[in-house]
């Protein structure tokens, strides 16, 4: 902890710490209003009449607050030919992201435990290996990916979007709990042993129930990473799978008819909304993720 | 058998995690690599010509202009992103006091879609009705500000929205390592009157440099894999102004039916990406296991 303000002077010093102070909190003000103002612009957008948008400011609070735009963006947008707004796409997100996130968070779970508990060797190449699987950029798997879900017959498919989360998801949970599970001394695993209890057994009731802080972490950014994706939700969809992301990129993009900046807002708010929504109800959790799954080996 | 079952437990729990990497990331990878070796056009050959794709590529403009965005977007993402980072967190470790909300207003954008994040800025800079259109209705007639639809300028709008989504991620890399800096040091440089810009520059900010490193690492491997950002803000265009590398890939392996381009593009971005990541992984797993 440093602080700017130490001891000057007294009388000089109380003066020009004050101002200082002040000048701080102007400040961070500003800097909290820089990252506010596309939240607000994009909320009193989609608030605005087409008419209101054309003949008004950017920055100004709608006259009349109508939800228009929002009942279009989640019912009858077109995404391209069809009209049905977010929602289909919205649930199909769901769909990919709930099951990807049990299996994925379980499989790591598991794979962690062994790695951080289990060591036998080659087990750090066999961790060190998967690792470096989370870093690759994806682009250098898509065109075999493709492939394989076609022959697996399951190309723009959800369960083929699931298997893909699944797989690309596995070294990052695997690396958020194996660095949790380093921290739980051995010697527990030992006594167990001693006491007759197995692999599975010491797992589930040892190691589980001391895991709800991690899994916490990995479930939001397994969550946060699968509902943003849209490299794979593009490269594996087709019309009537798609994710949200891909349908709100559809949306924005769809030449027909007349642009509606108010339902693009709407829709921007709808497809953000639920990872926005766990940010600020977790948090903690997710900046605990942020920075584990930064880099950190 | 059980007893078999029993000792080996672990390794089998282990291992078709295992095997789907090697096969999902280092057999595909090896796929590309082969592919990006051979002719294939709209589908897949395997017959061997050498470096062909990789001379078509570095003979294409269109490579050479993603190339040259991602060299502009990536030092200006990263330089932007670490100084605005680093200046929010030290203005936020003077004791303030609602200091967890500021926090959460900064760090939001990084919960949201890049393609959200796209669509929004697209329509504040969106030339006819917004910023520009704003500023004028204050008075300011000439004002323009067309970046958006100016090939010129329109890959530093992307810039923009990425420093905008990214920096309070750098600013909670950056204020973890404040926090973390020893307090006695700090607290005998004060009492030995040093002033305080040079007790910033000279001993704490020296002392975060693993921070530095790690801050630059997640950056850059943002930038390299752009994609999402760039088909929601701009579509790679105007023309092919703001493509990058990611978007080439996707462009041939998708629309232009160019496997042998898209392979030989994305070998190019994991070459950039392994130039940059495991030279740092592997001395983090070093000093780990020391």
């Amino acid at each position: 902890m440093t602080d700017l303000s130490m001891p000057r002077t007294r009388a000089q010093g109380t003066a020009g710490k004050t101002a200082l102070r002040w000048l701080l909190y102007v400040l961070l003000g500003l800097f909290a209003l820089y990252y506010l103002m596309p939240l607000f612009v994009m909320v009193t957008t989609s608030l605005k009449s087409l008419e209101e948008i054309r003949t008004g400011s950017l920055i100004a609070l709608p006259r009349d607050v109508t939800l228009e735009a929002w009942k279009t963006a989640w019912s009858s947008a077109c995404t391209g030919i069809q009209c049905e707004g977010l929602r289909p796409y919205f649930w199909n997100s769901v769909l990919i992201a709930v099951p990807a996130v049990i299996l994925s968070t379980l499989l790591g779970a598991l794979n962690g435990y062994v790695v951080a508990q289990w060591r036998f060797r080659g087990a750090n190449i066999i961790f060190s290996l998967m690792l470096f699987g989370c870093f690759i950029p994806f682009q250098v798997v898509l065109l075999p990916m493709a492939r394989l879900l076609g022959l697996m017959g399951l190309a723009g498919t959800i369960p083929g979007l699931i298997f893909v989360h699944v797989i690309y998801g596995l070294g990052f949970t695997t690396l958020f709990f194996r660095n949790y599970y380093v921290t739980i001394p051995a010697e527990l695993t030992k006594a167990a042993r001693v006491d007759g209890a197995g692999f599975l057994r010491i797992f589930w009731s040892i190691f589980l129930p001391l895991s709800l802080p991690i899994v916490v972490v990995t479930v939001i950014w397994q969550f946060t990473q699968i509902w943003n994706d849209f490299l794979f939700g593009v490269s594996f969809s087709q019309a009537g799978t798609q994710p949200v992301t891909v349908a709100l990129n559809n949306i924005v993009n769809s030449t027909t008819g007349v642009k509606e900046y108010n339902v693009d807002m709407a829709a921007a708010i709808i497809a953000g909304l639920p990872t926005l929504l766990v940010y600020v109800v977790a948090g903690k959790y997710f900046i605990r993720g942020l920075t584990a799954g930064s880099v950190k080996g | 058998m059980s007893e078999w079952l029993e000792n080996h437990l672990p390794k089998v729990v282990l291992a078709p995690s295992f095997i789907a990497v090697l096969i999902f990331v280092y057999g595909f990878i090896g796929w590309t690599a082969w592919v990006s070796l051979t002719r294939s056009k709209l589908l897949p050959k395997y017959e061997i010509k050498g470096f062909v794709q990789y001379e078509r590529l570095f003979d294409s403009p269109r490579w050479d202009t993603a190339i040259n965005n991602l060299y502009i977007f990536g030092a200006l993402f990263i330089v932007i992103a670490m100084v605005l980072g680093l200046a929010l967190a030290i203005l936020l470790d003077q004791k303030i006091r609602v200091e967890g909300f500021i926090r959460t207003i900064y760090l939001y954008p990084m919960a949201l879609s890049m393609i959200v994040t796209g669509t929004a800025w697209k329509w504040i800079l969106n030339p006819g009705l917004g910023i520009e259109s704003t500023v004028r209705g204050w008075g300011f007639e000439n004002f323009t500000f067309d970046w958006l639809v100016n090939p010129d300028f329109a890959i530093y709008t992307i810039v923009m929205a990425a420093v905008w989504q990214s920096s309070g991620f750098v600013m909670a890399l950056f204020l973890a390592g404040l926090r973390s800096v020893d307090g006695e040091i700090i607290k005998a440089a004060q009492v030995d009157g040093i002033p305080t810009w040079r007790i910033y520059t000279a001993i704490i900010i020296p002392s975060m440099a693993p921070i530095f490193l790690s801050a630059f690492i997640v950056l850059a491997h943002l930038a390299i894999k752009s994609f999402d950002l760039v088909i929601a803000l701009t579509g790679g265009g105007p023309g092919y102004a703001t493509d990058l590398p990611a978007t080439y890939m996707y462009a041939m392996a998708f629309s232009r039916g160019d496997i042998g381009q898209a392979a030989a593009s994305a070998m190019i971005m994991m070459l950039v990406v392994f130039a940059i990541v495991v030279p740092y992984l592997y001395s983090e797993l070093r000093a780990k296991n020391d």
